[in-house]
């Protein structure tokens, strides 16, 4: 696959593998990215992977959009693989009220019952595509086909930090309270935010997830040792 | 034997009226935005690094970044000089007014009011010392939306600032950065310009622009021309940057700013280059004005001369004019050579 690149401002390069969102295309970001900040280029301050795209920032003062595409044609000449394998994550939910606000809402939309909802979004192939919106907000893909539902026509406020809200084919487990149209469908006990300073995040983009369910009792339990430890 | 250390000298200073948006900003923490983290850190990075430099701290360390609500604080402890810069805002010290780019010494019992002034958006206090903040992934940067870092300033809280010092030396006018171009935002073009009509192109190059009121640390929306998108475009999130200007369902650009989303799915026209940011953010709702577009080339070689000078002008503000003795007695020197 080869990339297109567009400048940004006086800082930046965005590397373009596909217009449309493809695993192959993101699998291309993925493997760029990891080659790249092994061995980043001169003046390069960081990158931003996302669904299609790579994000290269770098410092006009030892370098430029040309010197920094040059490098990365480099890399990418160079690359051996285009999947890496990211880093296998486990994420606990509770499906349970009172944390499954949307759950019979979900339920109802796609005909299915709300057993049946968990029990597919539990058999989803998740894997991280980037993050956005606000720190920690990892989106995921491999919400499985039946269970994909729009987003609700007006943001709900005030959804709670450990949410797991869904709309298409994507997945999240909220950081922050925050607003969302997402359908909230549970609650995670598992931190996205570590807050060790050496992995501040629990995942990378790349890694893929699966989800473990627990009933209310070890959320609680679970819950209240990961917001103490 | 006791062989305690001398006390540390520190002031504190008690938080008499904060208005919204005031934040504790350090230099800002780049290198998260993978994580969905902006750089976050002052909107006018000028105004920030020439107030720790007239006060000769090193770069980048953390201060009050102050809205347009405006901050009043109470020295209840100690004493400490600081430093005032950013936009043209009103300061009112001990009784006596001045502007913002000053340098003053607060006692205990004085209290220091800083207020929205003929222009600008954003003013910052430094100190001399170390303001004690929160610090999230290594920075006492506060990113808004969330609060983590060193956070919002409340009205009744105290700031305490270590190793506070008195600096005589270096009170009075900050001289102002005068290598400042004024004239249009600059921008380079992209990434989907190519999705806009060929009118909005035009629009966006040739019509002015006015400030909305949504403007905050996460963005400014502006009102003018609308910018059409040639067909609906659905494109997959990607990463924004802050001077992104992404342009929304209805027509309406909005430049992201320090706190922005670090990705996003909407078009973006162009993107301001970051020499001109610290122009643009101290723009006030209703300010209008026009974007030209650089080439990618230009906007190095622009950014590269706006550093050096900006290198050159810190440099020359952080040399200490000398107590006004000092000064007085410069003075009375040069006075009595010119007599002989």
């Amino acid at each position: 696959m080869k990339p297109t690149f567009k400048a940004i401002a006086d800082y930046a390069v965005l590397v373009i593998f596909a217009t449309e969102t493809s695993d192959e295309a993101h699998a291309h970001v993925v493997a760029l990215d990891a080659s790249i900040t092994s061995c980043p280029p001169t003046g390069m301050i960081e990158t931003v992977p996302a669904i299609v795209n790579l994000l290269v920032t770098f410092d006009p003062l030892l370098t430029d959009h040309a010197a920094v595409q040059t490098a990365i044609e480099h890399t990418l000449a160079t690359l051996a693989a285009h999947q890496v394998s990211g880093v296998q994550r486990c994420v606990q939910i509770c499906y349970e009220p009172p944390y499954s606000t949307d759950l019979d809402a979900v339920a109802a939309a796609t005909g299915l019952s709300a057993q049946a909802v968990v029990n597919a979004h539990l058999a989803g192939d998740y894997r991280v595509l980037m993050y956005g919106f606000a720190p920690g907000y990892a989106y995921l893909s491999g919400v499985p086909e039946p269970v994909q539902i729009p987003r609700k026509p007006a943001a709900v406020r005030d959804v709670p930090a450990g949410s797991v809200i869904i709309a298409g084919p994507q997945c999240l487990v909220t950081t922050l309270t925050m607003p969302t149209g997402w359908s909230i469908i549970g609650r995670s006990s598992t931190r996205v935010l570590i807050g060790d300073p050496a992995h501040p995040f629990l995942f990378d983009v790349g890694d893929s997830v699966t989800f473990e369910r627990i009933d209310t009792a070890t959320f609680e339990r679970l819950y209240k040792e990961n917001s103490h430890g | 034997m006791d062989d305690a250390k001398p006390p540390v000298a520190f002031a504190e200073l008690s938080v008499t009226f904060s208005g919204p948006l005031v934040t504790v900003q350090d230099v800002g923490r780049p290198g998260h935005m993978r994580f969905g983290v902006a750089a976050s850190g002052p909107m006018d990075r000028l105004a920030f690094d020439a107030a720790h430099a007239a006060l000769g701290n090193d770069a980048g360390q953390t201060a009050l970044e102050i809205s347009l609500g405006g901050v009043i604080l109470t020295c209840a402890e100690g004493a400490v000089t600081v430093a005032v810069t950013g936009g043209d805002f009103v300061v009112e010290h001990a009784g006596k007014m001045t502007t913002s780019w000053t340098i003053l010494t607060l006692h205990k019992g004085e209290r220091l009011a800083i207020r929205a002034g003929r222009a600008g958006s954003w003013a910052y206090l430094a100190f001399a010392g170390k303001l004690d903040a929160d610090l999230w992934l290594g920075s006492s940067a506060t990113h808004s939306t969330s609060g983590f870092g060193g956070g919002v300033v409340q009205t009744g809280q105290s700031l305490r600032i270590a190793d506070a010092r008195l600096r005589a030396d270096r009170c009075g006018a900050i001289p102002q950065p005068d290598f400042i171009t004024d004239g249009p935002v600059r921008v380079v073009t992209g990434p989907q310009d190519q999705h806009f009509t060929q009118q909005a192109l035009t629009v966006f190059q040739t019509d002015s622009f006015r400030v909305t009121g949504a403007y905050d640390r996460m963005g400014m929306r502006l009102e003018g021309g609308l910018l059409a998108l040639d067909a609906a475009l659905s494109i997959p999130s990607e990463p924004v940057v802050r001077g992104s200007v992404q342009v929304s369902g209805d027509g309406v650009p909005t430049v992201l700013l320090a706190d922005h989303q670090t990705t996003g799915g909407y078009p973006k026209l162009a993107t301001v280059i970051s020499c001109d940011l610290d122009r643009l953010v101290q723009f006030r709702t209703g300010h209008a004005f026009r974007f030209r577009s650089v080439t990618r080339q230009q906007a190095i070689a622009d950014t590269r001369r706006f550093l050096s000078n900006k290198r050159q002008y810190l440099d020359r503000i952080a040399v200490p004019r000398g107590t006004l003795e000092q000064r007085l007695m410069r003075e009375n020197l040069i006075h009595g050579m010119i007599l002989e």
